[in-house]
């Protein structure tokens, strides 16, 4: 009885001191997993902060949250401190997320590349990386004399395979001959490992580097190793200008803008998105001079032809390493088996580390 | 020409007092900095101190953050006192957290009472057992134990990330790098509706009390502090040196231990690669802030703990780099040492005399 009444004292004070949430002056912050200065991943989210802030709405970013325990209590935050729209943008924070998003259901919640949407208010968004990595493939498929793609992966989650698989595949389709080979670092951000990783990659006879990790230690060991290479998240051809063919470059800005406006207008609504490079979300970096002025014609019409939906990353017949078919002849793969991707297809070498 | 000298009589009431001079520099240092990067000094140290704990939300989450640290730094005390550099808390509460972790996942989807307790006791005994490790080498093989606990925090880290990712990964997680989510029954109760703070906190507060007992009370104690003062006292007293640095090394991993499965079952309810954000380092400044006191060590998990809290604060509101908190326990480290310096020596300027410079 006692400990029911303190209970619900407890809970009144704390809901009383927190739900002052009105919409007074409406706030969107921003959760980053990394330094806004990574010139990746938390790079390019925070361009999209700039976009919404530049379109007149306020903004507040916290850097660098450890996926932890402290992620929810930074969420929590934001919640309390009046924001009204929050974007989570890593993977890690989809547990806190949905459990902050319950206590306050004024405030909607955007979270980046997760599954779970367990409350009215928590939409998830991700992009469709997958067609950069076909396009990369192509560029990839062309370029290398050694026939041999180094691939520096770093979490065997779908996301990675996907890539890994839509690059291949678009190789494969220019010069059947490639082979791709990948070290896993597990790890998203450590310049250390990824620069080894490339070294490696560059020793066993990999002359394109590729990388699904936020440093830009990969591509200047490539510049340092005079091979070619692929700046990922961001533009990073000023880190080697020599070597970066191009960058797949992750555009968050529109999307946050419409969201943003929507919540300040109340149109805001739950949803799943899967944005791609007909919507801009994935963007291509500027083309190397070096591709030479045929090629980068032809990429340029496969990134028409992607965006238009005229070509699917995943076209069939797609066969697994053991030489199982996985897509029919002339069907194209649907977004339930992309979503949950977790084998390679044939033309990958080693294992998908389990 | 200045001289040093080592002072001789160091007042107990001085030698408690620094650490509170340490914290009033270390805000002003602070209130500097941020007036050179621009803001209002007294706005920024209020965001940064007072708005965490204004709320009781923020106050459970001081002593929810507070907890690992006071755990870790009480057991470090019994190394640092008895002069055994135990440098890798990380690694022991990484450890403690796998085996603690490894026993919930076996009990995945059971119900009974006795299950907590075992993890709970699964990951103290892990933390000891891989404490032990640098006890066992420095004691036998004379090895130097800051060198190998140091680097045993990386062993312990990649074994982790090789469980999280391969064979204890959540079958229904598409390979996501972590384990499932633990099931209520090794999940640490809540001490309130709403709120984070959970009963680990009660095991920091045994953890304090049994340190004090021990330190001021048992022969084992009385041990540790000679050896701590002089080791050749120790030796000439015939105290049995070896067993008494596996004893200190073995509690201060169950310490670390127990941190680590107070947060897996705790606020986080699974293994994952970010389960501590170097606690077992961080721990080290609040040992000494600390003074290596059971009480002085509460107080000091809560002022490094309000760092934390307060950097976040600071950046949600005034947008003050979250790095902040780094430099603050940077710099309360930095001043309670060079505090400590000037407490033990004597700094004297003596002026020149010509006979001086005729030897």
């Amino acid at each position: 009885m006692y400990k029911n009444f303190f209970k619900y004292l407890i809970s009144a004070i704390f809901l009383l001191g927190f739900s002052v949430n009105s919409n007074a002056d409406f706030k969107v912050g921003f959760v980053y997993v990394g330094p806004t200065g990574d010139h990746g991943w938390t790079f390019q989210h925070h361009e999209g902060r700039n976009a919404v802030e530049a379109a007149g709405i306020k903004t507040t970013f916290v850097e660098s949250v450890p996926e932890g325990a402290d992620a929810e209590r930074v969420i929590r935050q934001l919640a309390q401190s009046g924001h009204d729209l929050i974007f989570t943008t890593s993977f890690g924070y989809m547990d806190p997320t949905n459990k902050v998003a319950k206590d306050f259901p004024n405030v909607k919640f955007e979270h980046a590349t997760g599954y779970k949407r367990e409350h009215s208010n928590v939409s998830t968004y991700s992009a469709r990386f997958y067609e950069g990595r076909t396009l990369l493939g192509h560029i990839a498929g062309k370029m290398t004399k050694t026939n041999t793609i180094g691939y520096i992966a770093s979490f065997p989650i779908p996301e990675v395979i996907r890539g890994i698989n839509a690059m291949t595949l678009a190789a494969q389709k220019v010069n059947p001959n490639i082979k791709t080979k990948i070290v896993w670092v597990f790890t998203w951000y450590d310049p250390g490992k990824e620069a080894e990783a490339a070294q490696a990659l560059i020793d066993q006879g990999a002359d394109i580097i590729m990388q699904h990790t936020d440093s830009t230690a990969p591509v200047q060991t490539a510049e340092k190793a005079g091979v070619w290479s692929f700046g990922q998240a961001s533009d990073m051809q000023r880190f080697a200008p020599k070597s970066i063919l191009t960058s797949i470059i992750d555009d968050w800005a529109p999307y946050y803008v419409e969201r943003a406006i929507a919540a300040r207008d109340g149109t805001w609504k739950q949803q799943d998105t899967w944005h791609g490079l007909k919507e801009g979300m994935v963007a291509m970096g500027p083309y190397n001079s070096a591709m030479g002025a045929d090629l980068v014609k032809e990429v340029e019409q496969l990134q028409k032809d992607l965006a238009s939906g005229k070509v699917h990353s995943f076209t069939g017949p797609i066969y697994d390493q053991k030489g199982n078919i996985l897509v029919a002849e002339g069907k194209v793969a649907d977004d339930g088996m992309l979503a949950g991707m977790s084998v390679y297809v044939k033309g990958v070498e080693g294992d998908i580390p389990k | 020409m200045i001289k040093i000298e080592k002072r001789n009589d160091v007042p107990m009431a001085l030698y408690f007092f620094t650490p509170f001079i340490a914290i009033i520099l270390t805000i002003l240092g602070g209130g500097i900095i941020f007036y050179i990067l621009g803001f209002n000094p007294i706005e920024a140290l209020k965001f940064y101190f007072i708005t965490p704990i204004s709320n009781l939300y923020g106050f459970s989450e001081l002593l929810l953050k507070a907890t690992p640290l006071c755990l870790i730094a009480i057991g470090l005390s019994f190394c640092f006192k008895s002069n055994n550099w135990n440098i890798g808390a990380e690694g022991q509460l990484t450890f403690g957290a796998i085996v603690g972790g490894g026993v919930a996942l076996i009990f995945y989807n059971q119900e009974g009472f006795y299950i907590l307790p075992l993890v709970i006791l699964a990951g103290a005994i892990g933390g000891m057992i891989f404490a032990l490790i640098p006890a066992i080498l420095k004691t036998y093989f004379n090895t130097n134990e800051i060198l190998v606990s140091l680097m045993l925090v990386y062993v312990s880290k990649l074994l982790l990330d090789y469980l999280v990712v391969g064979p204890w990964s959540n079958p229904e997680g598409f390979n996501f790098p972590e384990t499932r989510q633990f099931s209520d029954s090794s999940r640490m109760p809540l001490l309130f509706e709403g709120l984070r703070i959970h009963a680990g906190i009660f095991l920091a507060l045994a953890a304090v009390m049994l340190s004090w007992f021990i330190l001021y009370k048992t022969y084992l104690g009385f041990q540790i502090k000679v050896s701590g003062l002089s080791l050749k006292t120790a030796k000439y007293a015939g105290f049995k040196g070896k067993t008494m640095i596996l004893v200190v090394f073995m509690i201060s991993g169950a310490c670390a231990g127990l941190a680590g499965v107070g947060e897996i079952t705790g606020p986080i309810g699974q293994l994952h690669r970010m389960i501590s954000p170097d606690y077992g380092f961080t721990a080290i400044i609040v040992a000494f802030l600390g003074r290596l006191n059971p009480f002085g060590i509460i107080f000091a998990s809560l002022v490094v703990a309000l760092t934390y809290l307060g950097a976040e604060t600071a950046q949600i509101f005034l947008q003050i780099p979250k790095y902040t908190g780094q430099v603050f326990q940077g710099m309360i480290l930095f001043f309670l040492l060079a505090s400590d310096y000037l407490l033990f020596f004597k700094v004297k300027i003596l002026s020149l005399k010509k006979n001086d410079l005729r030897h």
